[in-house]
């Protein structure tokens, strides 16, 4: 009677991510990485994204936007590595890049939604 | 494993290419899937450092502006936003399988579980653009 | 439409041959034949060494399964004219051992099979004269996944099961699921340590092939999801309350 695998952990955490991803990552890659460079639309000014990025229902926002995502790359990122690359026999070192770098990008991300003036 | 007899001295077994996922239309679907990810991690990158450069005052966000304009960044947000838009659309329509859900006997369609997350969908991507473009 | 199409398919013999390679025949194109139909008419007319399993000719034995222009097909249910003019490249189910020309070893996949524990486990069984009644709703609960006929052309066609030797493979876990659901079933519990593993469910990255090749439609690949949606609910629960609700 093997123990069961803790796996279910990471899973929800993908799964968490890939819903965040998909329901609010296009319209935030549409509006910041093409319309507003591109003219397409008017960016807002930094006042009035600074008053956004200082009110604290924003930052929770931001840091679900931030952190939840990259939970999600990592999982996906792993098993691509593990299964498309069949290098395996670096399991852990993929593991350690993989959700090593979801924790620090989580932890940057904490630190810059926190340290806003 | 059959152990080697006078008759069968040995089994043939292929070995997996490392292309094996160009093989087959399929299995380069999947893998651009999962391809994907990275780009939503970039996307996390873009829009950390964006919040850096609100942070940092006015100059910040105008160079921060300047360099997501920069043709190499432009084209990398139009392939992201593509792959990104690619992720979103598989994610809502592979989430009905996860889930059978029966409702008087019966299993819902597809359609009841993808639908309600289009509309999410289109109403949060409504709700944030709504947030950001208002005078 | 021409009256010939020409077949190449695999020839290894272990005792002679390093490798597989290919050998070409030319067989009559028969509307109404299947690939199956061909390879019967090479043995019986042109090369009576060519082996190949298969047994019922009508999709339910789940013993042809081969590789018929690199997509694994059930080759009784698979119409020759859909391949005109041809030529049709027939191989071995991909990612098992070949033992012989298009026979494959399947032995794995028993084993898989057997960890799932495919068969109805209950704490106390009933005496032999009290039925065990079902419902029409509760038998749809699970009846997708038991028109499962072993042919493993979902194994054929999962990438992972042929990166990962180890990967239980979707048959296995659609089957697992089949009893599961079965409101006879006793047996989640013991399923559960056992599929609840990275050689088990999550080593699934729903590629979703299993699903597209399934000639009875069994849908594994959504087994294999519905399942890890399940083994994360149990997780949480465990989590929660780590001496269990006292019941298994």
């Amino acid at each position: 009677m093997s123990k069961r695998s803790n796996e279910p952990f990471l899973w929800m955490l993908f799964s968490a991510g890939g819903v965040v991803s998909a329901l609010l990552m296009p319209i935030h890659l549409f509006l910041f990485g093409l319309a507003f460079p591109l003219g397409w639309l008017d960016a807002p000014s930094h006042e009035k994204l600074l008053a956004i990025v200082r009110n604290p229902f924003a930052r929770v926002y931001l840091f679900v936007l931030c952190s939840l995502p990259l939970f999600h790359w990592a999982h996906r990122f792993r098993f691509t590595l593990y299964d498309g690359l069949q290098i395996k026999h670096l399991n852990e070192l993929i593991n350690v890049f993989c959700y090593g770098g979801a924790v620090v990008g989580t932890a940057i991300a904490a630190y810059l939604l926190w340290a806003i003036a | 494993m059959i152990n080697p007899t006078e008759y069968l001295p040995r089994t043939y077994q292929a070995r997996v290419s490392t292309y094996w996922w160009l093989k087959r239309w399929a299995y380069l679907k999947f893998i651009l899937r999962e391809a994907s990810s990275v780009f939503v991690a970039w996307f996390v990158v873009v829009t950390l450092l964006q919040v850096r450069a609100i942070a940092s005052g006015p100059a910040a966000y105008a160079a921060s502006q300047e360099w997501l304009r920069s043709p190499f960044i432009l084209a990398l947000n139009v392939v992201s936003f593509l792959f990104v838009l690619f992720h979103a659309i598989t994610w809502f329509n592979l989430a009905p399988k996860a889930m059978a859900v029966r409702v008087g006997g019966k299993r819902l369609p597809n359609l009841a579980i993808s639908g309600p997350q289009y509309i999410a969908w289109a109403v949060i991507s409504a709700g944030v653009a709504w947030i950001l473009l208002r005078g | 439409m021409a009256n010939r199409i020409t077949l190449e398919v695999t020839r290894y013999n272990p005792a002679h041959d390093e490798k597989p390679r290919f050998e070409s025949y030319e067989v009559p194109l028969r509307k109404e034949w299947v690939i199956l139909d061909a390879l019967n008419y090479v043995k019986d007319h042109l090369d009576g060494s060519l082996s190949f399993r298969w047994s019922c000719r009508m999709g339910v034995c789940g013993s042809c399964g081969m590789t018929v222009n690199g997509v694994p097909k059930l080759t009784c249910a698979t119409f020759l004219t859909d391949y005109a003019p041809g030529p049709v490249r027939v191989e071995p189910m991909r990612n098992f051992p070949v033992l012989r020309d298009l026979v494959v070893d399947t032995s794995d996949f028993l084993v898989k099979l057997g960890k799932s524990k495919p068969w109805i486990i209950r704490k106390v069984e009933k005496p032999l004269d009290e039925e065990y009644f079902q419902t029409p709703e509760q038998l749809d609960e699970y009846k997708q996944f038991s028109m499962c006929i072993n042919c493993m052309l979902c194994y054929a066609a999962c990438p992972v099961y042929g990166l990962d030797p180890l990967f239980s493979g979707p048959a296995a876990i659609a089957l697992a699921q089949r009893y599961n659901l079965d409101s006879r079933d006793e047996g989640a519990s013991e399923r559960m340590d056992i599929l609840s593993q990275h050689d088990g469910i999550w080593g699934c990255t729903f590629v979703g092939e299993c699903t597209k090749v399934c000639p009875k439609h069994v849908d594994p690949a959504g087994a294999i999801q519905q399942y890890k949606l399940t083994a994360t609910m149990e997780w949480l629960k465990a989590l929660v309350l780590p001496r269990g609700t006292g019941g298994e």
